[in-house]
């Protein structure tokens, strides 16, 4: 048993549930209590989707235990067939349904249904929501994909946006386009809006445009090997791999590599002098390992921030990301417990995270601006307006919404400089985040009385005691560089072997960690 | 005390035969229950042992709660936790443990099962005994279950309570029990009003804290302030408590009819009981008349959810001026629910349980001016035209006697006014 209170990703029916909830004409037959219904409401709420999922739940209850709950499934998958008329059914079962072993796969065999039944084998106990997502797409693609010639202009299939993905609508808007600007249509969007038929001309494209590996990497390979399409490496989020994208699919292709840039105003508003105060600013990354390693390139090389730690949750890319922070030179964390996350952003005190929902809320408890990056996201980042992560205007978009919660250039100069005065303190937080940041989380109390000094160590064998002096000075340090001046200061502390700070012992380590 | 009400149906839907459904259900289990109760039971852990889908809901329903270090978790079962079942107990014990060890605040634990832990059986009663035995005096261990084989929604309330009830101390004092967790405001109100008629004393089930626990007995006399305690309300009358039949307090009629019935037992004169209602009264009449213009002649359409449908039905129907067309309960228990059937003049269909897709046409057919139903039948309903109000936010917001009245009314009439007002539509 794992003690959870957050879940980065739900089990494996859900991600099933976003696959079959992107299509239209395909239906879901669940296997699963009452109770599990839940889930509708991530799509109707989260999503805002302005119908129900296509999903029929067989909701057995306690009395229905023993030989009946085969035949509730039997009568769930006819009715479902007879009221909804699905090109293709996907059968399987939920946890719980898992335990009961009905095998719904055997029974939709003997029920003679008119349209392909693909069973669906999501094992709860072992894998989560990605993996289902993935699994539930390849046994679509694998049951229902036919070999068809090829388009005869040169075609590509957008595969992997799903319901439910972080910007998986939009970035499939500027995909087209960007394929558009090189002469190449597109062939088939799936599972995003696809029918059962949409998949059975998926072998017509030239390529595969592996949007999202999360989601579609087993399908891309599996078209990979059976119609021989390439599918492309690289994530175009960010000006870089926007046009390492397009070199790749000239190479694919042997068209031109041609980028319709007048849009792209990214590389300029980041070059800048109003920029400056970004460069070197410590960034955390957090999230799905795609848009971790592809925030990660744009953190560094695009918006000049140091990149000080980055992970995963899902282990099917750790080894990305173990790469990655090797080329990065910092420690990868691959973890699903957010108590590890938290752990790890206050080691490392940045000045920025980028992040899901729940680094958003670890960031707002230790006073640290988040901007997310990756699902799982709530409400406000299924935006009503055009906001795309890939290309040309995903690029735009990211330099907006990573500079917004940062505090502006001048106010930080301002902060600094009158970091002693009465309207602009520095627990009064930045003017436009609204709320007050709380930093008792970082580890910053309050002194009790200016006389008495407070032993704030955090880390290390040897108890270091912050003089008062010292400790009034480190809260004239503003607040979001504070953290990090705290740290500073107790290492270079420890590696001296000395127990007391002082005012001079501050400087010194601010000196000494000066770049 | 019925006066100034309009007089009772000459027929209410008692006798009604009641639409009873199966088929699936779009409703919640019984975990999300465990959201509004660790609010109440400040010195509780709730820890669910079930799989990643019921953490899952959890951090679902929760919302934006999740990040407040909330008192509740689950212990998610894993593979090998499946193979043998000796080995599931050792686990529980070291979860709990473990738990335990991080929050020494914790004074009562319960163990909540899961559809996955009940199918494997694993054995949560037998747990929390040992569990309580070893971590006695300091922690007490129960357990009950939220799973969805056997609970719906506010039924896990239920389940929770009713696991309280054998443990409490036995008295023979003269008590008035008030049972059901109601946000802490709509609590001191329903006290105070009894305390000014010279009731008491007073005590609420689940009470806020282990220390603050009282007796039950054969003097006790209970009133339920929700609908949904059918469990709880059974166990009680087993412990010798003697439960007061009322409508349940909702609205001006609801919360006046409801004081009355322990008024009466205890022996308050019609004058005191005048003398402390009147002006509460007259507040709450006025605000549901001005909160309900927009329901008056409107019709209104249940789907299941939590069993609050019936007492709904009839404030909507009695003080709003709707008319119902449909009335969806997950479950009716007739004892319990009576009191609010008098009231409600015969007219709409009574379901009990659910096939979500035959009632979705009934409602369609019907085209209600106002739906009540959950979250994933909401937005789309609303894309077909029909105005929704989502019945779990009367569930978390506080609703119950006078002063809340007229909030009552304004979450019904809220999405009325909003159709009403939304002109979204190319101009002419």
């Amino acid at each position: 048993m794992k003690l959870t209170v957050w879940t980065y990703e739900g089990p494996p029916h859900v991600g099933a549930m976003r696959v079959a909830t992107a299509m239209k004409g395909l239906h879901y037959v669940l296997h699963a209590p009452q109770g599990d219904t839940y889930a509708d409401l991530l799509f109707t709420m989260i999503e805002r989707r302005n119908h129900r999922p296509p999903v029929t739940y067989t909701t057995f209850q306690a009395r229905d235990l023993g030989s009946d709950t085969a035949h509730l499934f039997k009568s769930a998958c006819l009715e479902a067939y007879e009221r909804f008329k699905p090109e293709a059914i996907l059968v399987g079962a939920s946890c719980t349904a898992e335990l009961i072993q009905d095998d719904p796969g055997g029974m939709s065999e003997t029920l003679g249904l008119p349209v392909p039944a693909i069973p669906l084998e999501l094992p709860s106990y072992q894998r989560k929501e990605n993996f289902g997502a993935d699994e539930a797409f390849f046994q679509i693609v694998k049951t229902l994909a036919r070999p068809v010639e090829k388009t005869s202009h040169v075609t590509a299939n957008l595969i992997g946006p799903t319901a439910l993905g972080f910007r998986h609508r939009d970035d499939i808007t500027e995909l087209t386009a960007l394929l558009s600007d090189m002469g190449i249509g597109v062939n088939v969007v799936a599972p995003y809006d696809a029918t059962p038929r949409d998949i059975a001309r998926l072998g017509a494209a030239h390529f595969n445009v592996l949007m999202y590996p999360e989601t579609a990497e087993t399908a891309a390979r599996y078209l990979e090997r059976e119609f021989g399409q390439p599918y492309t490496k690289t994530i175009p989020i960010g000006v870089g791999a926007t046009r390492d994208f397009v070199s790749e699919i000239a190479k694919i292709t042997g068209r031109n590599a041609a980028l319709e840039e007048a849009r792209l105003r990214m590389p300029w508003y980041s070059a800048s002098v109003d920029s400056t105060y970004l460069t070197g600013k410590r960034v955390f990354l957090f999230g799905d390992g795609t848009h971790v390693a592809a925030c990660a390139r744009v953190a560094r090389d695009e918006m000049g921030f140091e990149v000080v730690g980055m992970g995963c949750y899902n282990r099917e890319q750790a080894r990305l990301i173990r790469g990655l922070a090797k080329e990065f030179g910092v420690d990868p964390l691959i973890t699903d417990d957010y108590l590890e996350v938290e752990r790890r952003i206050e080691e490392l005190a940045p000045e920025m995270i980028l992040g899901t929902q729940m680094e958003r809320h670890i960031g707002k408890r230790l006073g640290i601006p988040c901007a997310v990056i990756s699902a799982p996201v709530h409400v406000q980042d299924f935006p009503a307006r055009y906001s795309p992560q890939m290309g040309i205007e995903g690029a735009n978009v990211i330099f907006d919404t990573w500079v917004h919660p940062l505090v502006m250039g001048l106010e930080e100069h301002l902060l600094t400089m009158f970091r002693e005065d009465f309207e602009f303190h520095d627990d009064a937080g930045a003017s436009h985040h609204g709320g007050k940041a709380k930093l008792r989380e970082m580890g910053i109390t309050e002194p009790e009385t200016p006389a008495e000094s407070v032993d704030m160590t955090t880390s290390g064998p040897v108890e270091i005691v912050w003089l008062p002096a010292a400790e009034k000075e480190l809260k004239k340090i503003p607040f979001f560089v504070r953290g990090k001046a705290k740290r500073n200061t107790e290492t270079y502390a420890t590696e001296r072997g000395v127990a007391e700070i002082s005012v001079d012992t501050l400087y010194e380590a601010k000196a000494h960690y000066a770049r | 005390m019925t006066d100034r009400f309009a007089p009772p149906p000459s027929k209410g839907c008692s006798a009604t035969p009641v639409l009873k459904e199966r088929g699936q259900h779009e409703v919640f289990c019984g975990l999300t229950g465990i959201i509004w109760l660790h609010r109440k039971m400040q010195d509780a852990f709730f820890l669910v042992v079930g799989s990643r889908t019921c953490a899952h809901l959890l951090q679902s329903a929760a919302g934006v709660m999740i990040f407040a270090e909330p008192r509740f978790a689950t212990a998610i079962l894993e593979e090998t936790d499946l193979a043998g079942l000796a080995d599931a107990q050792v686990e529980i014990d070291r979860v709990v443990t473990e738990l335990l060890e991080r929050r020494p605040d914790i004074k009562q634990l319960f163990l909540v099962g899961s559809c996955p832990s009940e199918v494997i059986k694993l054995d949560l009663a037998t747990a929390a005994e040992r569990l309580s035995a070893q971590f006695a005096p300091s922690v007490r261990v129960l357990s009950y279950s939220g799973s969805g084989i056997e609970t719906t929604f506010t039924q896990g309330e239920d389940a929770c309570l009713a696991a309280m009830v054998p443990v409490l101390p036995k008295t023979d004092a003269r008590e008035l029990l008030l049972v059901g967790a109601l946000p802490d405001v709509v609590e001191e109100q329903a006290v105070g009003l009894l305390e000014a008629m010279g009731i008491g004393p007073i005590r609420v089930l689940p009470a806020p804290g282990r220390d603050s626990e009282y007796g039950i007995g054969p003097n006790t006399v209970y009133a339920l302030t929700q609908p949904f305690l059918t469990d709880t309300h059974e166990a009680l009358q087993r412990r010798g408590a003697r439960h007061l039949a009322a409508p349940f307090p909702f609205g001006e009629e609801g919360t006046t009819q409801w004081l009355w019935t322990i008024a009466r037992e205890f022996g308050v004169s019609a004058e005191k009981f005048a003398e402390v209602t009147d002006a509460p009264r007259a507040r709450a009449r006025k605000a549901v008349s001005q909160a309900s213009e927009a329901l008056n002649g409107r019709s209104v359409f249940f789907f299941p959810d939590s069993q609050l449908e019936i007492p709904l039905a009839r404030f909507l129907t009695r003080e709003c001026g709707m008319q119902a067309v449909e009335v969806g309960a997950p479950f009716i228990h007739r004892a319990v629910m009576s009191p609010d059937m008098d009231l409600l003049a015969e007219g709409p269909v009574i379901a009990e349980g659910q096939d979500v897709d035959k009632q979705l046409d009934r409602c369609r057919t019907a085209r209600p001016d106002l739906t009540v139903c959950g979250l994933g039948l909401a937005n789309p309903l609303e894309a077909e035209g029909l105005t929704t109000k989502w019945a779990i936010e009367l569930v978390f917001t506080p609703v119950h006697f006078y002063e809340q009245a007229g909030d009552l009314a304004g979450l019904f009439s809220r999405p009325v006014r909003r159709r009403d007002l939304l002109k979204l539509e190319a101009a002419e």
